[in-house]
């Protein structure tokens, strides 16, 4: 019981510790404390009674035979608050361990949050621990390779410039056999919409990019593609420490629909982005909230479906179910609205997991656990048990889930757990259920 | 043995109190220079609005989530806080020392309300040490400052029960008594305690942050 018994080799962490010495850390671990964190971190350590309340939140203590090394305050323990109790100074090995937990064993989901009195945020103290993570150059290799990419190229996937705009050429050109005056229209100014994704899309879900570009021409909306960096609204920085280099995402992201002179983003459906823009990224580029407003595809959907800008030639047979993704849920409060969405696609009942809207269980990928690649995916899916049981008890067969570290997960978790279930974009239903103009 | 009685009554009362007033002003305050110069980005979120929506919804029993899935530990909490907070306030016993000194006073319990109140006080805190050494995740995070503020908390209670029921040696209970009473007021600012004043802030911080940013409940 406890990390040591569960070690996962990874070649980032690994390689990581072994350019650390006791002295490093600790200079460096006073470092992020006294330099970067302050009151918040100092009231949590205190104020934190080990109560166990927080416990039963976590899916992974849910999943892991309530095991009580994982729930949220024992992570908190083993982590920022070793390092707080021996004034950071922890042997090389003990970071392999925290920087396992930290990345690895916890979503950020903030579960907890809805299970602790006094308002301790467990996903600070986690992202907290991660900073300091990525200041001893101990973080998992998958996800690092994402962060390199992000400041090499301004996406997260290592698309070349050209790449991008070929791609969405090629989208263009594949939509046009159907919708044949589509356009994909790039760096138009002054545009309604401009629509960001993330650079998964282009890289291996390009359907997704065709079947936006089809909903967007078919609402007739006025809107753009940037076609230089900025286009990529995700952001791994955020996820593995590297705020500085997060901080420079969010800036391009916005500048690039500034320069368009664009009214708003709208974002695809990703949970993880949008928590980056509304939440953390803008802050840490000095925005309060955001220079150019922002929706992300739920309300977008919402608007163009209840405004009558997409019509219904047929409706998606139910029941479903749905995975509310924390960021843009307990995140965002669109649960509503997505619910809406969904009551307006689908002819039939929404079957609600056991735990949801604010109070869901993470799909277990969020946060950048998915990100740390294959050497975390069992553990990953292990973690998932608990949302894999309140899926099949749901007893149907369609899961939307409008979140693309959702669907990953759940992609893994249905396979895993033989659930036998398909899991839906909302963008994949609209598309297929709606009036083509031409038609 | 009469001298010492005084001691703590006196000058050992004015200590404490005073160790608390003043360690509490010079927490919050020393906290809050500390939020302004490092958590500027968390102190423009904070909301009043907010703020006093999750701290209303949370002192509701059994409305957040949190207390809905642990009822046996809400119902003591509960029990716990009120019993502990209320009756050395309103001890009649507290309230004839305080009205022979400065003439002022106040609607006191009865003796054997205030009797049962205690006992419930002293089988909380039986419960959270037995959660302590017996459930598998408290047992994890427990540390030697949750045994610490248990024990401050539940010892004042421990021996005014005793020496109100005359049980030991009256006199000496009853200095254990004070001198726990002084000890449990002035460790308030410096222990874990401090969660008295400290998480009306961390909570109308996440009230804030949620309500405003998140736009989601956070109960
Ligand atoms: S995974 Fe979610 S519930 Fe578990 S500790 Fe992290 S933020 Fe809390
Ligand atoms: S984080 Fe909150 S709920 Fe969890 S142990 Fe600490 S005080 Fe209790």
């Amino acid at each position: 019981m406890g990390i040591q018994d569960r070690l996962i080799e990874d070649v980032g962490l690994r390689e990581g510790v072994s350019r650390l010495t006791e002295d490093k850390i600790q200079k460096t671990v006073n470092a992020v404390i006294q330099g970067e964190t302050g009151a918040r971190l100092k009231a949590y350590a205190e104020i934190c009674l080990r109560c166990g309340m927080c416990t039963e939140a976590c899916h992974f203590y849910l999943s892991h035979d309530q095991d009580p090394s994982y729930a949220p305050a024992a992570k908190v323990k083993q982590t920022i608050g070793t390092l707080l109790a021996n004034s950071g100074r922890v042997s090389p090995d003990q970071i392999y361990n925290m920087a396992q937990i930290a990345y690895s064993e916890c979503n950020l989901c903030r579960r907890c949050v809805h299970f602790c009195p006094v308002g301790v945020d467990t996903a600070y103290m986690m992202i907290t621990m991660r900073r300091i993570c990525h200041k001893l150059g101990v973080t998992p290799q998958y996800i690092q390779d994402t962060a390199h990419s992000h400041s090499a190229t301004f996406n997260q996937m290592w698309v070349k410039d050209d790449e991008w705009t070929d791609t969405l050429q090629w989208q263009e050109d594949e939509a046009r056999d159907e919708f044949p005056d589509l356009r994909i229209p790039l760096d138009k100014e002054g545009a309604d919409v401009y629509y960001s994704v993330i650079a998964p899309e282009p890289k291996f879900r390009t359907q997704l990019i065709y079947q936006a570009a089809a909903i967007l021409h078919t609402a007739k909306i006025d809107w753009t593609m940037p076609a230089e960096p900025g286009w990529d609204n995700s952001d791994m920085c955020m996820f593995t420490g590297d705020f500085e280099m997060m901080g420079r995402l969010k800036r391009k992201h916005f500048e690039s629909a500034q320069k368009l002179k664009v009214k708003r983003i709208v974002m695809g459906e990703c949970g993880h982005a949008f928590r980056s823009v509304y939440d953390v990224g803008n802050r840490w580029a000095g925005w309060k909230h955001y220079p150019v407003p922002v929706v992300h595809s739920v309300e977008f959907f919402w608007e163009l479906l209840t405004q009558g800008k997409i019509k219904l030639v047929s409706k998606y047979p139910g029941p479903v179910t749905l995975q509310d993704p924390c960021n843009i849920v307990r995140g965002r409060g669109l649960g509503d609205k997505l619910r809406e969405v969904i009551r307006i696609l689908v002819d039939g009942e929404i079957v609600e997991t056991a735990s949801n809207r604010e109070h869901n269980l993470c799909c277990s990928a969020g946060g950048g656990v998915i990100n740390c690649g294959p050497p975390f995916k069992n553990a990953r899916v292990a973690a998932c048990k608990a949302k894999a049981d309140q899926l099949r008890a749901t007893g149907v067969k369609t899961i939307i889930a409008p979140c693309h570290n959702c669907h990953g997960g759940l992609d893994d978790t249905v396979h895993k757990y033989e659930l036998g279930m398909e899991i839906k974009f909302l963008g994949d239903i609209i598309y297929q259920c709606m009036e083509r103009p031409e038609t | 043995m009469y001298g010492l009685y005084n001691f703590v009554t006196g000058p050992l009362v004015w200590a404490s109190f005073a160790i608390f007033i003043l360690g509490s002003i010079y927490r919050l305050v020393s906290m809050y220079a500390l939020a302004k110069k490092k958590d500027a980005v968390s102190l423009a979120y904070m909301d009043w609005k907010f703020s006093f929506r999750s701290i209303f919804n949370w002192l509701i029993p059994f409305n957040a989530l949190g207390w809905k899935k642990n009822p046996v530990l809400t119902v003591v909490t509960y029990v716990f806080h009120i019993c502990l907070l209320a009756t050395p306030i309103l001890l009649s016993a507290h309230i004839i020392l305080i009205e022979e000194s400065w003439g002022v006073s106040w609607w006191t319990l009865s003796d054997s309300t205030a009797d049962i109140m205690t006992i419930l006080v002293i089988v909380a805190c039986a419960f959270f040490a037995g959660r302590r050494l017996y459930q598998k995740d408290v047992r994890f995070l427990t540390t030697g400052q949750d045994w610490l503020i248990l024990t401050i908390a539940a010892l004042p209670f421990i021996t005014g029960f005793l020496a109100y029921h005359q049980l030991f040696n009256y006199q000496v209970l009853i200095i254990a008594h004070v001198l726990a009473g002084n000890i449990m007021i002035a460790a308030i600012p410096f222990t874990r305690l401090s969660h008295m004043f400290f998480s009306v802030f961390t909570r109308a911080y996440m009230g804030s942050e949620f309500g405003g940013i998140r736009k989601a409940k956070d109960w």
